[in-house]
């Protein structure tokens, strides 16, 4: 479980972030949804400690991460795995090699050992006989798949994903959204996704929290998220002809 | 001046991220090999094409100049020896190093950090200052002074071939030359201007690349001003060098 408990974040003059309050539930995919520009990035890059925050704290499992020393910190991200919205690949590894990095740095497998986890990981998400390709020869979905093989490799408690599905296409970002919350119940991680994509929120949405220029403002399960009376969710949550035409249809 | 002072408190707390002990040795080993070869092997081409010819160019001005019967010929090997060891070799090819390695680094670094690659590494809890730029430093330091021999010898070399085929003074007034009064310090002092000069590089155009930031715009600038910066910074290390080890 992961706790942020009044978490504040300016960049200069620009508050990004006011007084946020909310918990990512352990074993679920954790929804973080909001329009572009409403702070869920800078949340993430907070909780993971890529920023800075100015108040407030953040907890893994009870452990108060932005209160460690820098020992303690680098023990709790080697317990994360983390999928960019550009998904991140080292460029100038091949697939294999990214994937295989996470282990090599972190682990005492052998070449052997590391080799078969890394086959293991890219069968996970359905990736075969890539292993010697460049991340430039790998289309997007692919290279999203990698990123998810790369950021499970270590075994992670915890996965945090960053827009997985933009720029793809609808068939793509389903087998993306069911391979997330595939692997969040088979290996029972705690999953923070960041998206703005409806159908992501319906089809893998077990805890979502709504954020709203930088304030957090609702949270609640995919069900309940249909029938809130919050004017900037319903707004959010409609905006799509497609939800649109699901409301008319629902009445 | 205070954007300066700011940018030299910010170098120095990169370079005490960049000296820690690495995650795991043998995965240094093996970058700083890398290094070696991409940043060291790889330079060796435009080293020998730039000292030939720097060598001989040297060689056919200084005889053009001292053509007088009052002024021994031997002074031309001489005076392309002291060219080549004092000043070209070590400072002119560390110029053109950082044009070279200093906008490659800069630019590697640079699209690394705006592709959320150097997070990644954070993320993963790697210091991805020691992990990236140590190799680089340390590979540079090793391998630079190789180069600049190399450099004294081809430039020389190529001094004694024009005596050769052009005949601007005779080989043998050449090769005294090159022995006259040779002092083994000269070479002590390109050698540690050498390894100054490889930190400055990599140092430098590693801050600029690692502290990109927005588009492939920035990562052009970080690039410029990292060959820029570290010519500059390269220039007035030699003046210092020079005045504290020659005078």
């Amino acid at each position: 479980m992961i706790e942020i408990i009044g978490l504040n974040k300016s960049f200069g003059e620009n508050q990004v972030l006011r007084n946020i309050d909310v918990v990512f539930e352990e074993g679920k995919s954790n929804l973080l949804i909001g329009a572009s520009g409403s702070g869920k990035t800078t949340l993430c890059k907070c909780t993971v400690g890529l920023h800075q925050p100015d108040t407030g704290t953040i907890s893994y499992n009870g452990r108060i991460f932005n209160q460690m020393s820098h020992n303690e910190k680098k023990e709790i991200r080697r317990e994360i795995g983390f999928l960019f919205q550009g998904s991140a690949l080292f460029d100038y590894m091949t697939v294999e090699e990214n994937v295989m990095f996470p282990i090599k740095m972190f682990s005492n497998l052998t070449t052997k050992e590391a080799k078969k986890r890394v086959d293991f990981c890219l069968e996970r998400v359905d990736l075969k006989g890539v292993n010697k390709l460049m991340p430039s020869e790998l289309s997007g979905g692919m290279k999203k798949r990698v990123g998810i093989a790369r950021a499970i490799s270590a075994k992670p408690k915890y996965l945090f994903c960053d827009e997985p599905n933009s720029g793809l296409d609808p068939q793509t970002s389903i087998l993306i959204d069911n391979l997330i919350k595939e692997i969040t119940h088979e290996y029972k991680m705690t999953t923070v996704v960041i998206t703005h994509d409806m159908n992501s929120v319906l089809e893998i949405g077990e805890h979502i929290s709504f954020i709203y220029k930088g304030d957090m403002l609702w949270d609640g399960t995919n069900k309940e998220v249909l029938d809130t009376t919050s004017t900037e969710l319903t707004d959010f949550v409609y905006a799509s002809s497609f939800m649109k035409e699901l409301k008319r249809m629902n009445g | 001046m205070l954007k300066i002072l700011q940018q030299i408190g910010e170098y120095t707390i990169f370079i005490s991220k960049v000296f820690r002990r690495p995650e795991k040795w043998r995965i240094y080993f093996q970058m700083f090999i890398q290094e070696l070869w991409t940043l060291g092997i790889g330079s060796i081409g435009i080293i020998l094409i730039i000292s030939g010819f720097m060598g001989m160019v040297i060689t056919i001005q200084t005889a053009s100049q001292i053509d007088s019967g009052w002024i021994p010929a031997y002074l031309v090997g001489y005076t392309t020896r002291q060219s080549m060891i004092l000043e070209f070799s070590p400072t002119m090819l560390a110029l053109i190093l950082s044009g070279k390695i200093g906008s490659n680094i800069a630019s590697e670094l640079g699209s690394m950090r705006i592709s959320e690659q150097i997070d990644a590494l954070e993320i993963m809890g790697i210091n991805s200052a020691n992990y990236l730029v140590l190799p680089k430093i340390t590979a540079l330091m090793v391998i630079m002074p190789f180069l600049v021999v190399l450099s004294m010898f081809i430039g020389i070399f190529f001094g004694y071939v024009i005596c050769e085929t052009v005949g601007v003074i005779t080989p043998s007034d050449y090769i005294y030359g090159i022995q006259y009064d040779f002092r083994p310090f000269d070479i002590v002092y390109a050698l540690i201007k050498a390894v100054l000069f490889a930190y400055i590089i990599t140092s430098v155009s590693s801050f600029y690349g690692y502290f990109a930031s927005g588009s492939a715009l920035e990562v052009g600038k970080s690039s410029t001003q990292a060959v820029v910066y570290s010519s500059i910074v390269v220039l007035i290390f030699n003046y210092i060098l020079t005045q504290m080890l020659l005078i």
